[in-house]
C-alpha cells in the first residue's frame, strides 16, 4: 500500500476494485465501511454482488477479466472532461502523450460493449473519482490473478497519477496482500530476481555487496518464479524441492500439473506445522513452530513490521523455520548462520537492506515501523511517493495500454466462467482453519455459489452435488444458488481438499508477474 | 477546539468543546456511573444511570449532554441519586443472581454501578423479582447469548451497526418483552453475524460470553497469523497453551478490533494433529524420524542437487527473519536464484 | 380553473342538494356507524324506497359524535327541518319511509331532535338539548354533514378557502395568525402550535417535511379517525397551508393501520385534491408545490410519539429519540427539519386562516384557546365524542353534555388523558378543562381520552389496568420505563390480589418519581400518572387493599367473598344452577350455600338472585363472611 490502512476512512472517495474486502480483509473492511458512513463516496467494482455492495455510492459490475478496459474507459473520461490534476501530471509525470494516444480505443461505447457495465455508470464513477479527493484505490486477487494482471495494474496507477492521487494522505494506490507477512517474504528478497528491498540479483553491485557480507559468490543468473519451478520439475531439470509453509495441491492453480510434477520428483522435503495434502507426499516433512511458538517480525500490506513474540514452547519437536534453515545450513557446512535470536537475524537484514536499515527490535516495540526505514531512529514511512517517486528521474511513467481478454473465455463445450474467491471463516488451503472446530462449524464445505437463472437452465437446484469440469480436471461441489454471482459466472473458494477448486483454474500467467489467472477459466456443470 | 470549564460536583474541569459531561467527566478521571456508554460508540442515552443535575435546574443524562462554559453539573443531588438508584435497583431485579459463575464476574458493569450506587439487601428485597428465563443461544460456536442477563444497553446493536455495519442484531418485541435479536428471531449462527466476536467483548455482562473460556494466565503481545493486515493481538496463555485471543487496542492498525478468525480461529495451534516430529519416507510410507535422521538425509539429497537442480519455496506464512534465511540459503549455500514463495495466490 | 370558479361551482352542487326537490337520507357511516349497523341499515332504505317507489337520495356522511345514538339517520325532506333520528333499524327505516317519506309523521319518539334553523313541533332542536348545548362544533365542523368523499361539499363549506387565502399572504403572515390564535397542540402535549410553526419556517434547509400524526393508539380515543372519515380534506388542506408557510414540499400522514376507511378517505381525497390542483405541482397557479404521502402505521403505541412516528416512517424501529436532541423541527424525518402536528391541529388551520386568528381565540381560555375533543365514555349515559370551548368544567361534561352516571351509579372518579392520565375525584369536578388546570390537577389534557367511573369502579384495579397497557406498550429501550411499569404492575397486581406490604405504597411512589424522571420519552415520563393521581386522591382504597385485605369497590376477586344471607335466600336454586364452578349446595325451597374453597368470585350467583330476594351479598374483606356466619 502506499498509504496506510488508518487513512482509509478519511478517504472522500474509494473505488474498491477486485477485493472483496469484507471477506478477505475484514478489519481493514472496517475502515472502508466507515469512510463510507461518514458520507465518503464508495465505488465497488467486481463482476459480483459482494455484500460490500451494500455501502457502495456505485457499484460497477464489471465482466471478469475486463478492469483494463474499465479502467482506462475511466481515464477517458477524466481526459476528456478535463478533470486531470494537470499540475500533478506536468510536474510528477512523464508519459501521458503515449498514454492518450492509447485512450482512443477507450471510447465508453466501446468500453461499454466490453465490460457489460452501462457507459453512465462508468462516466459516474470516473467523476466522482476524479473530482472528489482524496481519492484511495484499494485492490486485490481480482486485478493481479489475470493473465493481463501487470496491466491492471498499471491501468490503476494511471488512474491515480492523472487525478494526483498519489503522495498525498488518504489517497493512493493500495494493494491489498493477502497473506500475512506476504509482503515481508516480498520484502526479504524471497523472489526469484531480488535479493532483500528488491536489490535486482543482475545488478553487479547488489550482487557484490551480497556476496561480500555472505562470503560466498552468487549466480548473477535469475532465478525461476513459482509456476515455472513446478514446469521444471515437471521435465526433471529440478531435482530437489525445498517447500515452506505452502500447500500446492490446492492453492497451485491448475493444481494437477503441480501434483504430477512433485509425484515424479526425486526429492521433496517440506516444512509445515501440519501433514497438509502436500506434505503427505513428501519425502521428507519437518515439524515447524507456529508464530505463537517464535519470537520474529512480520509486514504487514501497509509495510508496517511489527513484532511476533513466542508465547509457548515449541509443540513437541518442532523448531522454528529459522532454526531448521540454520541446521541444515550448518550440516552443508555453510557459514553465517550461527544465529541465537531472530534479533541477530534482523540485525543482518538491517545492514543489507535500505529500507530496513533503520530496524531493530527495540524500535519495533510500540506499534511497529513502516518502511522504508534509512537508518535508525527514523520514524518510518506511511505514506510512500510524497513529492518524488523512487525512479530514476523522479517521475512516474503513465502507461499506455491496450486490452485484452482473458486466455480462456466461455465456449460452447464449457459454457460458464468460474472465478475463485474467499470465505470469511477460512484461510487459503484451510490447513489451519479446518482444524478450529467453530470456523468449520460455521464453514464446512465448498460450494459452487451459481445464479439461480443458470441453475434454473442446467436443472439444478439448491445444494445440490454436480461435477464442475474445465480443460484441466474435475471435481464434484455442491451448488449454492445466489444472485451474488451474475448469471454466467460461477464461484468456488480453495478452502477445501474435498473440493479441490484449482484442479479447474487455468495457470495461464501473466507475463511479468508471472501470475496465474485464478480469476478466470472456463467450466461446464453437471449433475451427478 | 476550543476549551471550556465545567464544574462537576465543585470540582472544576476543563473539557473539549464538542465532548459531552459523561466524556469530559471521564476525561478527567471523575466516575458517573454508566451502563450503555461505551468510548467507541456513539452515546445511546438508554440505561439512564448517568443521570445528573444540570444547572441546579434540569434532571438530565450526561452521556449525551454537551458541555458548556460554566455549567455546573451535580451527580450527587438528591433527585438524581433517586432516579439512579432506583433505575439500577429495577435492573437488579430483572437479573439473575449468579455472580460467582458469571463469566463477567468481577468484570461486570452492572456490579460496579450497584456498588456505586449502594445497593443494600433491604433496598433489593422491596421489589418483585422477575429474572426472563429465556433458553440461551447456544447455536454460535464461540460464543453464547443469555438474553436472561441483558441489560438491554444496545452496546452491541450499535458495535454491530456502527462499527462492524453488519447489523445482524436489532432490538425486538416491545416493553418487558424487549429483546436483542436477530432478524425472525433465529439463533444467532442462522443470521448474519460474521461472529466477530467485537459484541461480545462490549458487552457490560454477560449477556453475550464466549464459551468455555479458560482465563489466561498471563498475556503475550503479538501480531495475528492470518490476512495481510497484521492486526496486534495478546495471546491469552495458560500453562503451555494459547487460551484466547484479544485485540490489541494500542495497535495503529486494528486499534483492538478482530474478524473471526483472528479472534476465535486460534485453536489449531494446540491441535493434536501438529506436526511433533520429523517424518521421513521409508518403503513410500512417512514414518517419525529423529531430527539427525531427517537432516541426514536432506544433507545428502541436497549436496546432489547443489544449483539449478535445486529450488526453494518460501512462504508467506512465517517470519521476515525465516524468510531471509530460506532465501539466504538458497542463495549462499546452494547457489541459486531458485526462490519464489505463494506471494502470487 | 379558477378557486372563485371551483368554489362557485361546487356551491352550486352543494345548494342543489340542500334546497332540491328530492328528499335527502343522511346516514353516518363512519366507522362508528358500520360498527352499529349503519351499512344494514342503508340497505333498508334503499329496499324500501324502491319497494315503495319513493324518490330520496342517500348521503353517507362521517360521524357527528354521539355513540350511543348510532346508527345515526338525518332525513332532509324539502322545505322541512332536518331530523336526526337514533339507534335505527333496518325495521324502523321501513317505518321511516312509510310514515315520514310517504306519510308525514316523522315518528317524534324515534328523533334525537331537529339540525338547523327549522323546527318541527313536538322535536326539540338538537342543539337545544342539553346534551349538546354546551358543545362548540369547530374540528367537527363538517363531520356528519357532508360527504366525505366528495371535495365539492368540502369546498361549499369555506373548504380550501384557507389555502386559497394563505397562498396569498406571507409564509410569515399565516406563521402569524396562527401564533395569533394561540392554538395549542391537540395531540396531547399541548405546545403552542404557532410557535412550531414558526420553527419550521426558521429551520434551514431546502427540504423540509410537514407530518401529520394519525396514529391515534390511546385506547377509546377515536376523535381523530372520526376527523379523517368524517373531514378528510380539512386535515389535507391544514397539512398544505403548513407546507406553505414553512416550506416544505411533501408531507406525511402516519395513520393507524387499524383505520382502514380513514386511509381510503385520506386517499381518495388526496387523489381529488390532486385533480382539483390543491395538491401537486403548482398549485393553485402559484409558485407553492406539495404533495402528501399516507403511512400506514406499524402499530405499536409509542410510533404516536413523533420522534419514533418519523423513525418509524424511515423504516426503523418506532422509538423515541432520547433527549438531548435536536427539535423535530430542526431535524426529524430523515434528519431534516420536520412539521409534526396532529389530525385536529391541521384541522383547525384552515379556519384559522380563513376566519381569523381572533375568531378562534373567541372561545376557550386565555391560554388555551378554541375548542377541545373528548372521548367521553365509561358509566357516563351518553357516550361519545364531544366538542367543546376550552374551559368548560369537568362537572359540566359529565353530567350535562354526559347525562350523568349511568345506572343512577354515584360517580367516583374521572380519568383524562389516555393511559398516560390521571384520575380526579369529585372534589376536583369544577376544574375548568384546559391544559394548565388539567396538569395542575395531577392529569393531562392528553389525546382526550375521558373515562367515568362509578363507585363500583376500584381504583387500584384502574391504575393496574393503565400500567397493563403501558407495561406492554413501552418500546423497551430505556430501563425506567422499561423496567419500572413492569415492577408497578407487579407491585399493583399483587395489592390487588392482597399480597400488598406496607412498604408497597411508598415504593410505588418513589418509583413513579423516578420512572417519571428517568424516562426517555414523554410515554415513560407520564407512565406513572395513573398510579400517582390514584394514591393522591385515592389513598385509603390502596391503604384498605394493603392493610385489610379489603377491596372496597369489591372489584378485585382474591379480596371479595359471596355468600346467601339465609333469612333472604328462597331456595330458587337459580343460583345453584348457573354457578360455572358448582360452588353453590342447597335444596330447592332450603337456604343455599356457597362452597368457599371452589368459589371463583365471578359474581354469577348475585347477578342471577332475583332482586325480590337479593339474597347474595359480596363481602370484602373475605373474612367478613365468619363475622356474619
Amino acid at each position: 500500500m502506499t498509504n496506510s490502512i488508518s487513512e482509509i476512512s478519511g478517504a472522500a472517495t474509494i473505488l474498491a476494485i477486485g477485493t472483496n474486502t469484507t471477506q478477505a480483509h475484514p478489519v481493514l473492511a472496517l475502515q472502508v465501511k466507515k469512510a463510507a458512513r461518514n458520507g465518503a463516496n464508495l465505488i465497488v467494482a467486481n463482476p459480483k454482488d459482494i455484500d460490500l455492495c451494500r455501502h457502495a455510492t456505485i457499484h460497477l459490475q464489471q465482466r471478469p477479466g475486463t478492469d483494463v478496459a474499465l479502467l482506462m474507459g475511466m481515464i477517458r473520461v477524466i481526459v476528456d472532461e478535463g478533470l486531470t490534476d494537470k499540475d500533478f501530471v506536468k510536474t510528477r509525470c512523464e508519459g501521458y502523450d503515449e498514454l492518450i494516444a492509447s485512450l482512443v480505443d477507450f471510447d465508453l461505447d466501446s468500453v461499454e460493449k466490453i465490460t457489460s457495465v452501462p457507459k453512465e455508470e462508468i462516466a459516474r464513477a470516473a467523476r466522482l473519482y476524479a473530482t472528489n479527493g482524496p481519492a484511495s484505490i484499494l485492490y486485490c486477487m481480482g486485478i493481479t490473478q489475470h493473465s493481463h494482471g501487470t496491466d491492471n495494474v498499471w491501468a490503476i496507477s494511471n488512474l491515480a497519477l492523472l487525478t494526483g492521487n498519489l503522495g498525498k494522505a488518504s489517497a493512493g494506490v493500495n494493494p491489498l496482500r493477502g497473506q500475512n507477512n506476504v509482503q515481508g517474504s516480498c520484502d526479504m528478497g524471497c523472489l526469484p530476481d531480488v535479493y532483500t528491498g528488491y536489490q535486482k540479483v543482475e545488478n553487479p553491485d547488489c550482487r557484490k555487496k551480497f556476496e561480500a557480507a555472505w562470503g560466498v559468490s552468487l549466480s548473477p543468473k535469475q532465478g525461476l518464479t513459482h509456476s515455472e519451478i513446478f514446469d521444471q520439475i515437471h521435465d526433471g531439470t529440478i531435482k530437489s524441492l525445498y517447500l515452506i509453509g505452502e500447500n500446492p495441491v490446492l492453492s497451485e492453480a491448475n493444481a494437477s500439473h503441480a501434483i504430477e510434477a512433485m509425484e515424479h520428483m526425486d526429492f521433496l522435503v517440506v516444512q509445515d506445522i501440519f501433514l497438509t495434502e502436500t506434505a503427505k507426499m513428501a519425502d521428507v516433512v519437518l515439524p515447524a513452530a507456529t508464530f505463537a511458538e517464535k519470537n520474529g517480525t512480520f509486514t504487514n500490506t501497509e509495510r508496517r513490521i511489527q513484532r511476533v513474540r513466542q508465547a509457548i514452547p515449541q509443540v513437541g519437536e518442532a523448531k522454528a523455520d529459522w532454526q531448521i534453515v540454520c541446521e541444515m545450513a550448518k550440516r552443508l557446512g555453510a557459514k553465517g548462520f550461527d544465529f541465537n535470536e531472530p534479533e541477530e537475524i534482523m540485525a543482518e537484514i538491517a545492514s543489507l537492506t535500505p529500507s530496513y536499515a533503520g530496524i531493530g527490535y527495540p524500535a519495533l516495540e510500540k506499534s511497529g515501523i513502516q518502511w522504508p526505514c534509512p537508518e535508525p531512529g527514523h520514524p518510518g514511512t506511511p505514506m510512500l511517493h510524497v513529492g518524488k517517486f523512487p525512479t530514476v528521474s523522479g517521475k512516474a511513467r503513465l502507461m499506455p495500454l491496450s486490452f485484452r481478454d482473458s486466455v480462456e473465455l466461455p465456449d460452447a463445450e464449457y459454457p460458464l466462467l468460474l472465478t475463485t474467491d474467499r470465505s470469511l471463516f477460512h484461510y487459503h488451503t484451510g490447513s489451519m482453519t479446518r482444524r478450529v472446530a467453530g470456523l468449520e462449524q460455521l464453514d464446512s464445505e465448498e460450494f459452487l455459489k451459481i445464479n439461480p437463472k443458470d441453475a434454473a437452465e442446467l436443472g439444478l437446484g439448491d445444494r445440490e452435488m454436480v461435477q464442475i469440469t474445465s480443460r484441466r480436471g474435475q471435481t464434484t461441489v455442491k451448488t449454492k444458488l445466489t444472485r451474488i454471482c451474475p448469471p454466467g459466472l460461477v464461484s468456488m473458494t480453495f478452502h477445501f481438499a474435498e473440493s479441490p477448486t484449482n484442479v479447474l483454474t487455468s495457470s495461464a500467467l501473466d507475463p511479468v508477474a508471472k501470475i496465474p489467472e485464478t480469476k478466470v477459466c472456463a467450466v461446464r456443470v453437471e449433475k451427478v | 477546539m476550543s476549551s471550556v470549564t465545567i464544574t462537576i460536583d465543585g470540582i472544576k474541569i476543563s473539557a473539549e468543546e464538542g465532548m459531552t459531561v459523561l466524556q469530559a467527566a471521564q476525561a478527567n478521571g471523575l466516575y458517573i456511573p454508566n451502563l450503555c456508554n461505551h468510548p467507541d460508540l456513539r452515546p445511546a442515552g438508554l440505561c439512564r444511570v448517568c443521570v445528573v443535575k444540570q444547572d441546579d435546574w434540569k434532571i438530565t443524562i450526561s452521556c449525551k449532554l454537551p458541555v458548556k462554559e460554566g455549567m455546573v453539573i451535580s451527580t450527587e443531588d438528591p433527585a438524581v441519586q433517586q432516579i439512579r438508584k432506583n433505575t439500577v435497583e429495577l435492573l437488579i431485579a430483572n437479573h439473575p443472581m449468579t455472580c460467582l459463575t458469571c463469566e463477567a464476574d468481577s468484570k461486570c458493569e452492572l456490579q460496579r454501578v450497584a456498588h456505586y450506587v449502594g445497593i443494600t439487601p433491604d433496598s433489593i428485597n422491596r421489589y418483585r423479582r422477575s429474572v426472563r428465563s429465556i433458553p440461551l443461544d447456544t447455536s454460535n460456536p464461540f460464543f453464547d447469548i443469555d438474553h436472561n442477563k441483558c441489560i438491554m444497553c444496545g452496546i452491541c446493536v450499535r458495535t454491530c451497526d456502527e462499527l462492524q455495519n453488519i447489523n445482524a442484531i436489532d432490538y425486538a418485541q416491545r416493553g418487558v418483552a424487549s429483546l436483542i435479536s436477530t432478524l425472525g428471531n433465529k439463533p444467532i449462527a442462522e443470521s448474519r453475524c460474521e461472529s466477530c466476536g467485537e459484541c461480545v467483548v462490549r458487552c457490560p455482562v454477560a449477556a453475550l460470553a464466549t464459551k468455555k473460556s479458560l482465563q489466561p494466565m498471563r498475556e503475550v503481545r503479538s501480531i495475528c497469523s492470518y490476512c495481510g493486515v497484521g492486526c496486534g493481538i495478546h495471546l491469552g496463555v495458560r500453562g503451555d497453551k494459547i487460551v484466547g485471543v484479544r485485540g490489541d487496542q494500542e495497535n495503529p492498525v486494528n486499534r483492538g478490533s478482530l474478524c473471526v478468525k483472528g479472534r476465535f480461529g486460534y485453536r489449531f495451534i494446540n491441535h493434536p494433529e501438529r506436526l511433533t516430529t520429523p517424518l521421513v519416507k521409508k518403503d513410500g510410507v512417512l514414518v517419525e524420524a529423529s531430527w539427525d535422521e531427517a537432516l541426514d538425509r536432506i544433507v545428502e539429497k541436497f549436496s546432489e542437487h547443489k544449483g539449478e537442480k535445486f529450488a526453494a519455496l518460501a512462504s508467506a506464512r512465517i517470519t521476515n527473519e525465516d524468510n531471509y534465511l530460506i532465501q539466504k540459503f538458497t542463495r549462499a549455500v546452494m547457489g541459486t536464484n531458485n526462490i519464489d514463495h505463494c506471494a502470487r495466490l | 380553473m379558477s378557486f372563485a370558479e371551483l368554489q362557485k361551482k361546487a356551491r352550486q352542487e352543494w345548494d342543489e342538494l340542500q334546497n332540491g326537490d328530492i328528499p335527502q337520507i343522511i346516514v353516518g357511516t363512519a366507522t362508528c356507524g358500520r360498527s352499529a349497523g349503519a351499512m344494514a341499515v342503508i340497505k333498508a332504505f334503499e329496499d324500501a324506497l324502491k319497494e315503495k317507489g319513493v324518490q330520496a337520495v342517500i348521503v353517507e356522511v362521517g360521524c357527528i359524535g354521539p355513540c350511543y345514538a348510532e346508527p345515526l339517520v338525518n332525513i332532509a325532506k324539502p322545505g322541512k327541518a332536518v331530523i336526526a333520528y337514533r339507534n335505527v333499524t333496518k325495521a324502523m327505516a321501513a317505518e321511516l319511509v312509510d310514515s315520514y317519506l310517504i306519510g308525514d309523521d316523522p315518528l317524534p319518539h324515534y328523533t334525537l331532535g331537529t339540525i338547523g334553523e327549522k323546527t318541527v313541533e313536538g322535536i326539540p332542536r338538537i342543539l337545544d338539548t342539553p346534551s349538546f348545548k354546551p358543545q362548540e362544533r369547530r374540528v367537527f365542523r363538517n363531520c356528519g354533514i357532508i360527504d366525505p368523499t366528495n371535495i365539492n361539499h368540502y369546498l361549499a363549506n369555506e373548504g380550501y378557502a384557507g389555502l386559497n387565502k394563505a397562498l396569498g399572504m406571507t409564509q410569515e403572515a399565516v406563521v402569524d395568525e396562527m401564533k395569533r390564535s394561540g392554538l395549542r397542540g391537540r395531540g396531547g402535549g399541548g405546545f403552542p402550535a404557532g410557535r412550531k410553526w414558526e420553527a419550521g419556517l426558521k429551520a434551514k434547509g431546502s427540504q423540509k417535511y410537514v407530518v401529520c400524526n394519525a396514529d391515534e393508539g390511546d385506547p377509546g380515543a377515536f376523535m381523530d379517525r372520526a376527523v379523517i372519515e368524517g373531514d378528510p380534506h380539512s386535515v389535507i388542506e391544514g397539512m398544505i397551508i403548513a407546507g406553505y408557510a414553512i416550506g416544505a414540499d411533501t408531507g406525511y400522514i402516519y395513520v393507524r393501520a387499524e383505520y382502514p376507511l380513514a386511509i381510503r378517505r385520506l386517499e381518495r381525497a388526496i387523489k381529488q385534491a390532486h385533480e382539483k390542483g390543491f395538491l401537486g405541482k403548482n398549485i393553485l397557479g402559484t409558485d407553492f408545490s406539495f404533495d402528501i404521502n399516507i403511512f400506514p402505521g406499524a402499530g405499536a403505541f409509542v410510533c404516536g410519539e413523533s420522534t419514533a412516528l418519523t423513525l418509524s416512517i424511515e423504516g426503523k424501529r418506532g422509538m423515541p429519540r432520547v433527549a438531548p436532541r435536536p427539535r423535530t423541527t430542526e431535524a426529524g424525518l430523515y434528519d431534516k427539519p420536520t412539521l409534526l402536528n396532529n389530525v385536529k391541529t391541521f384541522s383547525s388551520a384552515p379556519m384559522i386562516i380563513t376566519r381569523g386568528a381572533e375568531w378562534f381565540a373567541s372561545v376557550g381560555t386565555e391560554k388555551s384557546t378554541g375548542t377541545a375533543i373528548f372521548a367521553l365514555t365509561g358509566k357516563v349515559n351518553n357516550c361519545g365524542l364531544i366538542e367543546v370551548p376550552m374551559g368548560i368544567t369537568l362537572r359540566e361534561i359529565i353530567f350535562d353534555i354526559g347525562g350523568g352516571i349511568a345506572d343512577g351509579g354515584k360517580f367516583k372518579a374521572v380519568q383524562t388523558g389516555g393511559p398516560s392520565g390521571g384520575c380526579l375525584p369529585e372534589a376536583l369536578l369544577d376544574t375548568p378543562i384546559d391544559y394548565d388546570s388539567l396538569d395542575a390537577a395531577g392529569s393531562i389534557m392528553g389525546s382526550g381520552g375521558m373515562v367515568v367511573m362509578d363507585e363500583k369502579t376500584c381504583m387500584v384495579d384502574v391504575a393496574r389496568y393503565f400500567l397493563d397497557f403501558t407495561e406492554i406498550e413501552s418500546c423497551g429501550q430505556c430501563v425506567p420505563c422499561r423496567l419500572g411499569t413492569k415492577q408497578l404492575l407487579d407491585i399493583l397486581k399483587d395489592i390487588c390480589k392482597g399480597k400488598g406490604k406496607k412498604k408497597d405504597l411508598e415504593l410505588l411512589v418513589e418509583l413513579s418519581h423516578s420512572v417519571h424522571g428517568g424516562s426517555v420519552c414523554g410515554l415513560g415520563q407520564t407512565a406513572a400518572n395513573p398510579v400517582l393521581s390514584t394514591i393522591r386522591y385515592f389513598r385509603d382504597e390502596y391503604e384498605a387493599h394493603i392493610n385489610d385485605k379489603c377491596c372496597p369497590a369489591k372489584v378485585c376477586k382474591p379480596l371479595i367473598a359471596f355468600h346467601i344471607l339465609e333469612d333472604k335466600c328462597a331456595g330458587c336454586t337459580l343460583c345453584a344452577r348457573s354457578c360455572p364452578v358448582s360452588a353453590i349446595s342447597g335444596e330447592k325451597k332450603k337456604v343455599h350455600v356457597i362452597d368457599q374453597k371452589l368459589c371463583v368470585q365471578c359474581g354469577v350467583c348475585m347477578e342471577k338472585c332475583p332482586k325480590k330476594f337479593s339474597a347474595v351479598e359480596c363481602v370484602s374483606p373475605k373474612e367478613k363472611i365468619m363475622e356474619v356466619a
